[in-house]
């Protein structure tokens, strides 16, 4: 638990453009697990990007601007100091966002200059503290209230959680993790194990946890990423796993798309599932597939969730 | 044994003899491989400097050459030749020509920030790779690599309309890049989607590539974010090659 243990049951809620294009079924089984677990979203009004993963290669300070704005929003217009985003790169922004005006003076002035011009009000360092989807659901119902309320039981699926890069990586952003018992683990991260295991879920021994997609080159440099993403898939299947549990919509179109790829230019066919972990919640939780977004995922996982009593 | 990962001989300067006497001497055969020597005259003793004028290039100056980076490189697991250790050992040295052998591949660092999380010294490799591939295309050695033209469509948009629309950073880079759309793995993708998703989504993802979702009142961002990276832009340029730049602009 974080020291400074913040009320996470009412947060502010940034969903950012990838929960409205591709990873709209984050989205919908965010909104839905939190909805059935009684925790209170309000959405960021006129959120904008956190400046993705390229922002940052035409210049950082833009990127920290740009998270800036929607931490600003959340503590001088909503008047809310907790902001959860489900995705790892709007998440990892936000953080970084907070590191270089908590570090950096220069990031600072051009942020402040930056506001300015824009006509909004400047954001300042500790005004906010930022959350993954799971955190929130860790912090606020973890283990044993998720387990009192599981209907369906996600026994006897064996999972492998897989957490991608900008959760863990740089560790310097990330001062509340590696912090003792409790807290989450930037080398061997456990909160999505820990949740699903509470779910009834068998997890796998999985050892890339934390590896690349090759997200950022998607698509500029695909034949890297398929080879990244075939990685991925084929040692959750060594390692005995039938789904992929994710939790970034870009790490889940990667490895959504990247399957099909390496499927039609390596003729390499993998059929492991891919789903979000708050699908997955959703399902132990009782809700319906639909409510859950399955059928918004490119990967068809419906057979497969009946087979389990899931469908 | 990070420090042996990159050998500074070359296959094509080791040169043996099938029969060869050298002042009386026989050296002839494998046991009497050479090492053919070569000579840099080309140091440039601005690399070093000029990389760390740009974002992410700062802290190379930290290096102490341990190879942890390389060791835990992504890309480097995939292709061996893929290796900031030596990377930065050569910017800091001024190898400008050793350096502009591997320009064609710097570029495909992931951001995985394996490196940084490695890294001893605080160097940020990660930077110090977007920094470079930047350097090599402001100094005209490289063209604009895919990954540079795509964090450039996903820029504008942002700065543009406050927002990143999938379906037009799709169609606008594979545009950009001369690629087609039609490519079967694509196809497949969307035939895949398609066949399950309700109809309701599907419009209201159709209608957003034609309407691109935007922040209201961003007006005041976007030009001040315009602003803003003129001027750096003109500062990068300034940094890297100040005699073109000043011409340039005058
Ligand atoms: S960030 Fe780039 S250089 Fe660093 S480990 Fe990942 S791919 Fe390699
Ligand atoms: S950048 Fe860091 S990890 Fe890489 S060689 Fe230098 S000191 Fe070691």
């Amino acid at each position: 638990m974080p020291t400074d243990q913040k009320n996470y049951k009412k947060v502010a809620y940034y969903p950012g453009c990838a929960l409205e294009g591709t990873g709209h079924a984050y989205n919908r089984s965010t909104k839905a697990v939190g909805k059935k677990l009684g925790l209170d979203l309000v959405e960021v009004d006129n959120w904008n990007c956190c400046g993705a993963m390229e922002v940052k290669n035409v210049d950082p300070k833009i990127q920290t601007y740009l998270s800036s704005r929607v931490m600003s929003i959340t503590a001088n217009e909503m008047d809310m100091d907790v902001v959860m985003a489900p995705c790892n790169g709007c998440y990892h922004n936000l953080k970084k966002a907070e590191y270089e005006l908590a570090n950096d003076k220069e990031s600072a002035e051009v942020v402040e200059r930056l506001s300015k011009e824009a006509g909004h009000e400047t954001y300042k360092a500790g005004q906010v503290e930022t959350i993954h989807a799971l955190d929130w659901i860790k912090h606020t119902i973890g283990e044993d209230g998720l387990r009192e309320r599981v209907k369906n039981s996600l026994s006897g699926m064996k999972i492998a959680n897989y957490y991608g890069c900008m959760y863990t990586r740089p560790r310097h952003i990330f001062p509340e993790k590696d912090a003792g018992p409790g807290s989450e683990s930037t080398y061997r991260p456990h909160f999505m194990d820990d949740l699903l295991e509470a779910a009834g879920a068998e997890n796998v021994e999985f050892p890339l946890k934390t590896a690349c997609c090759g997200g950022a080159h998607t698509l500029s440099d695909s034949d890297m990423s398929t080879k990244l993403v075939l990685n991925i898939l084929r040692a959750a299947e060594e390692s005995d796993a039938e789904v992929i549990a994710t939790e970034c919509p870009t790490c889940h179109t990667g490895l959504e798309m990247h399957q099909i790829r390496a499927e039609k230019t390596l003729g390499v066919k993998t059929s492991v599932k891919i789903l979000y972990f708050t699908q997955l919640l959703g399902l132990a939780l009782g809700l319906k597939p639909r409510k859950v977004g399955i059928q918004e995922n490119i990967s068809s996982s419906t057979d497969f969730l009946k087979e389990k009593g899931l469908a | 044994m990070p420090i042996h990962e990159q050998s500074l001989i070359r296959p094509e300067n080791l040169t043996t003899h099938e029969e060869k006497i050298i002042d009386g001497i026989d050296v002839s055969g494998h046991w009497s491989t050479f090492i053919e020597s070569r000579v840099v005259t080309d140091y440039n003793e601005q690399m070093e400097d000029e990389i760390a004028a740009l974002p992410g290039g700062e802290f190379i100056h930290r290096c102490w050459q341990c190879g942890s980076c390389t060791n835990s490189c992504t890309v480097n697991a995939v292709n061996p030749e893929f290796n900031p250790r030596f990377w930065i050992y050569l910017i800091r040295m001024g190898i400008e020509s050793e350096l502009i052998r591997d320009k064609d591949i710097i570029w495909q660092c992931v951001s995985c920030n394996k490196c940084t999380y490695a890294c001893p010294r605080d160097v940020y490799p990660e930077g110090v790779m977007k920094a470079t591939s930047h350097w090599l295309e402001l100094k005209g050695h490289t063209p604009q690599s895919p990954s540079a033209i795509f964090d450039e469509v996903c820029t504008d948009q942002i700065v543009d309309t406050g927002k990143i629309e999938d379906g037009r950073t799709l169609r606008r880079f594979m545009q950009k890049t001369g690629q087609s759309l039609l490519q079967d793995w694509i196809v497949a993708m969307i035939k895949q989607l398609v066949s399950h998703l309700p109809v309701s989504l599907l419009a209201k993802m159709g209608l957003s590539t034609l309407i691109a979702p935007r922040t209201s009142g961003w007006s005041g961002a976007r030009r001040a974010l315009k602003r803003y990276i003129e001027e750096q832009q003109t500062e990068q340029q300034m940094a890297v090659n100040p005699v073109v730049a000043g011409e340039e602009k005058h």
